[in-house]
């Protein structure tokens, strides 16, 4: 098991607890969708997994090298080339010098972006940022990835092809993937195991699987959304005053 | 335990007719090379076209074009004849003059004498403010005790300190570079210190994540991404390092210092020789302008142009 939370508990200052109680294991390899309304500490949640956080209760195991991360804007450097970028990860791992070109060469033709290696950030539209943000945190090499909302601000089209390649790159990477989103779609779309996290305090109140015939069949996953959206929307209006 | 991932090939192994798209629920693209397909459209697409820059020639003629305006109305106001030929001169006159010093060797001297003081000057200071400054920015302890010391001297004017240096350091060079150091460092040091606070707050937590030192995170994070303000900061560096440099020359003539622009000009103001301290202020004056036009205005384009802070502007 890669990452076990055990009780896990945040809360910032003397506020009310952002996180409380929060339990879940992940297998190594494993697809999972984190989802949640807006400000349910989704976010907060992969921080701490991320080391970015400290927890204030509980326990915690994640892999001892750390997680790769990939925010929800693309976060990519304007000073440095796409590949530039990638090989930056490189770099910062301690990679040599001429492994890391070849690398970053290869990881860019992974995400279908072998010709845009001389880019700069802005030359790039918001799909392909996002894609050298992909390579970029393939490039870690950490067997568990973590994902905040990263396609949130894509339009559809671009969206539904980032799935796509998405799930065909965790196949071929066999990454542990923990994708935060506040998009049922999106988390049936990707998620083996979507997990839904409550409001304030976020709490993991309830988990379905997702089967690979939900994958090619539409009526069973628009049937699997309407029951998570139902319980997602009875999260929420428990805070209508 | 997770759902054993299926084969790439069964996955997609149904032919495209009969494949239905829901996008957004199920797989949208029929197999791998589908999906490459679709995206590299939807790439084109998204990406613009490479546009072609041109020389613009109002660029060049516009900035003309305003000197020569306003050197015609200089020129009118004095053939008009409200005040005396000495006291105002005319274009023509000043011209003239500068001709003459030009003859004697005296606008080499004094350009030359100036210029590689106000550089030495500007280097000496960059590569003291520099670390000073990047130190300042990223350890807080130390911001939080010297930033107002340092905001204050950039508001101290540098000229403030020339007559203890002429005491510290008699009529040598020592004193005009003392100078220049207090009027350029502490604002070097200020443009450093805004261009990193100015850094989106993600780029530290992307260089967390990847695992950099803080020394990495310094000099490969902070430094490139405060690069923008930190150019602001040299400019006004420069700014402070000539203007500093001309006080002190006014100020401290004689002993072993040489001639620069600034003695040129309290050369003019002794002799009451209206048209030298025309000549002395204009030449001032095209120095900093050609700095800026051949040193800062180019490298400033490059580094916005690469980072796409460019468009809309109205440089």
């Amino acid at each position: 098991m890669p990452v076990v939370l055990e009780n896990l508990g945040k809360r910032f200052g003397d506020g009310a607890p952002v996180l409380d109680d929060v339990n879940a294991s992940i297998a190594k390899g494993e697809f999972v969708a984190l989802l949640g309304a807006s400000g349910c500490g989704k976010s907060t949640l992969l921080n701490i997994m991320a080391g970015l956080e400290l927890p204030t209760s509980g326990a915690l195991e994640v892999p001892s090298d750390g997680a790769a991360f990939m925010f929800q804007d693309s976060a990519l450097f304007p000073w440095l080339t796409a590949r530039e970028n990638v090989e930056l990860a490189l770099k910062l791992r301690g990679v040599g010098r001429s492994e890391r070109r070849v690398k970053a060469n290869e990881l860019l033709e992974l995400v279908h972006l072998a010709e845009a290696g001389d880019k700069r950030p802005h030359e790039l539209s918001g799909g392909m940022r996002q894609r050298v943000a992909l390579a970029r945190s393939l490039a870690q090499d950490r067997q568990l990835l973590l994902m905040d909302e990263p396609f949130a601000a894509l339009d559809a089209i671009t969206r539904d092809l980032l799935h796509d390649e998405l799930e065909r790159i965790w196949k071929e990477t066999g990454r542990t993937i923990v994708f935060v989103t506040h998009n049922v779609r999106e988390a049936v779309r990707l998620g083996q195991r979507v997990l839904l996290l409550s409001s304030r305090p976020g709490r993991v109140v309830q988990e379905w699987n997702v089967t690979e015939e939900h994958r090619t069949d539409a009526g069973l996953a628009g049937q699997l959304t309407g029951v998570i959206t139902a319980r997602l929307r009875e999260e929420i209006r428990r805070h209508a005053k | 335990m997770p759902n054993n991932p299926t084969p790439l090939q069964d996955v997609y192994a149904e032919p495209a007719e009969s494949h239905k798209v829901h996008a957004a629920l199920t797989r949208s693209s029929t197999g791998s090379e589908d999906l490459r397909e679709l995206g590299s459209g939807l790439d084109s697409l998204q990406s613009d076209a490479v546009r072609k820059a041109r020389i613009d020639w109002t660029r060049i003629l516009l900035p003309i074009a305003a000197i020569a305006v306003l050197i015609v109305i200089w020129q009118f106001y004095v053939s008009l004849g409200i005040k005396r030929r000495d006291l105002v001169p005319g274009p023509l006159d000043v011209l003239a003059q500068m001709g003459t010093l030009w003859g004697e060797g005296k606008v080499q001297e004094a350009v030359w004498t100036s210029l590689q003081r106000g550089l030495v000057g500007f280097l000496i200071s960059v590569a003291i403010a520099t670390p000073i400054g990047l130190l300042l920015a990223q350890v807080a302890p130390l911001r939080r005790a010297f930033g107002p010391l340092i905001s204050g001297l950039q508001v101290l004017p540098s000229v403030a300190w020339v007559p203890a240096a002429i005491i510290w350091f008699g009529l040598t060079d020592a004193t005009v570079y003392f100078v220049v150091f207090m009027g350029a460092i502490p604002s070097i040091i200020n443009g450093l210190i805004s261009g990193v606070d100015q850094i989106p707050p993600q780029y530290r937590s992307v260089g967390t994540v990847l695992g950099a030192s803080r020394l990495q995170m310094a000099l490969q994070i902070v430094l490139p991404a405060a690069l923008p303000g930190y150019l602001g900061g040299l400019k006004q560096g420069w700014a402070f390092s000539w203007r500093s440099l001309m006080a002190a020359e006014i100020i401290a003539v004689g002993g072993t210092i040489g001639f620069g622009l600034g003695s040129m000009l309290d050369q003019g103001r002794i002799l009451s020789d209206m048209s030298v301290v025309m000549s002395a202020i204009l030449l001032i004056l095209a120095v900093g302008i050609l700095i800026e036009l051949l040193v800062f205005a180019p490298i400033e384009k490059r580094l916005l142009r690469s980072r796409g802070l460019l468009a809309g502007s109205t440089r």
